[in-house]
């Protein structure tokens, strides 16, 4: 993949330096105070350059926690689109990937890929600071690959908008499609059990 | 001696940015261990720099750019007029002229918290110009002169004769540092009411400059605080840093201690201070020397 070849152009500084926007969706709020604890100084993620903005403008990656519905929807898309390429989008926590238990819900459109595209899926109830740097971690990588791309006068590699597509009962991040990744639990999922 | 003037004024323009790059690093450290945090790598603000230059230009207007371009080349010819020895007065107004500038550029974006935090920054330099007026003013006293290297043929450090100025600029450094308590219109640190103020809708670029001009801004500042301290004696200098240093840990120590107040606060007691620190120390400075006890 010509994209991911860096290294020509040396050191890039995406990675070194991300700064974060946090926006929770419709979430009960245990994602939210995970997000937090990850700035304290158990886990404190300044170590690794983040800084918690809140402010779409001067964000790099775009963090939202719980499912979305059609009052949230408006407002995920426009700080989306406030947004500076290059950037990412990971779901936190169970209900940002698939709408979680609320999924079924009838004021629930399900997970955040159902309106904006989604680069890292980082799934638990709430999810672990130790998830959530993680995920961060991978969409640095991804960040990196579309800050190439833009160098290179190539269109920035977006995944698409997965409106009405059933997320997949296995996850994985954009950059290792082939690779399995985190499997969900069931019950998190809402599978066959909230079909019935 | 001109070319020494010229010397340090190219010094100045050179290693400025640098040493301003390292002790905002160093500033984010101390901050982050007084917080018992590890805190980021000491380069953290260039590689935050690199980074926004990486950001999609097209997010940039092109008025902004230049007006914050202009701010940043005012603040350079303050710190060249400060360090080639030349007229104080002049910094100090190309100093303000800068931080107009970055008002004007700010001012572009329609956005509500922008303009919020235009207004605040307005009124920040109305509560730091009486203060940096009354220092220009005692610098004229103490040396006879605006010129700045009048100060390096004193025998006594300013501070001697000059002690309430100098507590009304370290006060007055907390608003220009955008330190808590007065950090109304924006903080270097977490995001506050009115999400960034001024540099809101800012992005890349414009970020980048801003940063920049604020590297710059903080060595120009700490610059002041030495003046204070320099003599005829060339070891001078090294009490002068020596000094800027305990002002710097001084006001991140303020930063971490203090919570923001409001505007109404912040304007009373910087003019407050300013006054009755300027008044008082000029009445002293006046009786002392009708007295014929200055020796300089």
């Amino acid at each position: 993949m010509s994209v991911k070849d860096t290294s020509k152009k040396g050191a890039s500084y995406v990675k070194k330096s991300p700064w974060i926007i946090h926006y929770d969706a419709a979430s009960c709020n245990g994602c939210d105070i995970e997000v937090l604890a990850s700035l304290t100084p158990l886990y404190d993620v300044e170590r690794f350059g983040i800084i918690n903005t809140g402010n779409p403008r001067h964000a790099d990656i775009f963090l939202v926690t719980g499912s979305v519905n059609e009052q949230a929807k408006p407002v995920i898309e426009q700080i989306y689109s406030q947004m500076v390429e290059p950037k990412v989008v990971i779901a936190c926590g169970i209900c940002a990937c698939s709408g979680g238990v609320f999924k079924t819900c009838y004021n629930t459109m399900g997970g955040i890929d159902q309106v904006i595209p989604v680069d890292v899926y980082v799934p638990g109830c709430a999810v672990r600071p130790e998830a959530l740097i993680d995920g961060v971690v991978r969409a640095l990588d991804i960040l990196e690959q579309k800050r190439a791309a833009m160098d290179a006068g190539l269109p920035v590699p977006t995944p698409e908008v997965k409106l009405g597509v059933e997320t997949p009962r296995v996850l994985h991040t954009q950059d290792d499609p082939d690779e399995s990744g985190t499997p969900i639990e069931p019950a998190a999922q809402g599978g066959e059990g909230a079909k019935r | 001696m001109v070319w020494l003037s010229v010397l340090l004024a190219i010094l100045f323009v050179v290693v400025a940015p640098v040493l301003g790059c390292l002790i905002t690093g160093a500033d984010r450290i101390l901050t982050a261990r007084m917080q018992r945090r590890r805190g980021p790598s000491i380069l953290q603000p260039y590689y935050d720099v690199r980074k926004l230059l990486e950001k999609d230009a097209r997010a940039n207007d092109v008025v902004q750019v230049i007006l914050l371009a202009l701010s940043l080349v005012m603040l350079v010819v303050a710190g060249v007029c400060l360090y080639a020895g030349a007229n104080f007065l002049l910094c100090i107004l190309l100093e303000t002229l800068s931080s107009l500038m970055f008002i004007l550029a700010a001012s572009v974006d329609p956005s509500p918290f922008v303009q919020v935090g235009v207004q605040r920054e307005i009124l920040q330099v109305m509560c730091c110009e009486p203060m940096l007026l009354l220092f220009a003013v005692g610098v004229y006293l103490y040396t006879g002169s605006f010129s700045v290297s009048s100060l390096f043929s004193t025998n006594l450090p300013m501070v001697v004769w000059l002690p309430l100025i100098f507590i009304g600029l370290v006060f007055v450094l907390t608003i220009k540092l955008r330190k808590s308590p007065f950090d109304i219109a924006s903080s270097h640190h977490a995001h506050q009411e009115i999400v960034a103020g001024a540099s809101t809708e800012m992005s890349g670029l414009s970020l980048a400059l801003i940063e920049v001009t604020h590297w710059y801004e903080l060595v120009i500042l700490m610059s002041w605080v030495g003046m204070f301290f320099v003599t005829s004696n060339p070891l001078s200098v090294l009490l002068a840093i020596l000094a800027a240093a305990v002002v710097f840990l001084l006001e991140i120590w303020i930063d971490n201690s203090f919570a923001r107040v409001k505007w109404q606060v912040m304007f009373k007691s910087s003019w407050m201070v300013a006054l009755v620190c300027g008044m008082v120390n000029f009445a002293m400075f006046f009786f002392i020397d009708s007295n014929g006890l200055v020796f300089f």
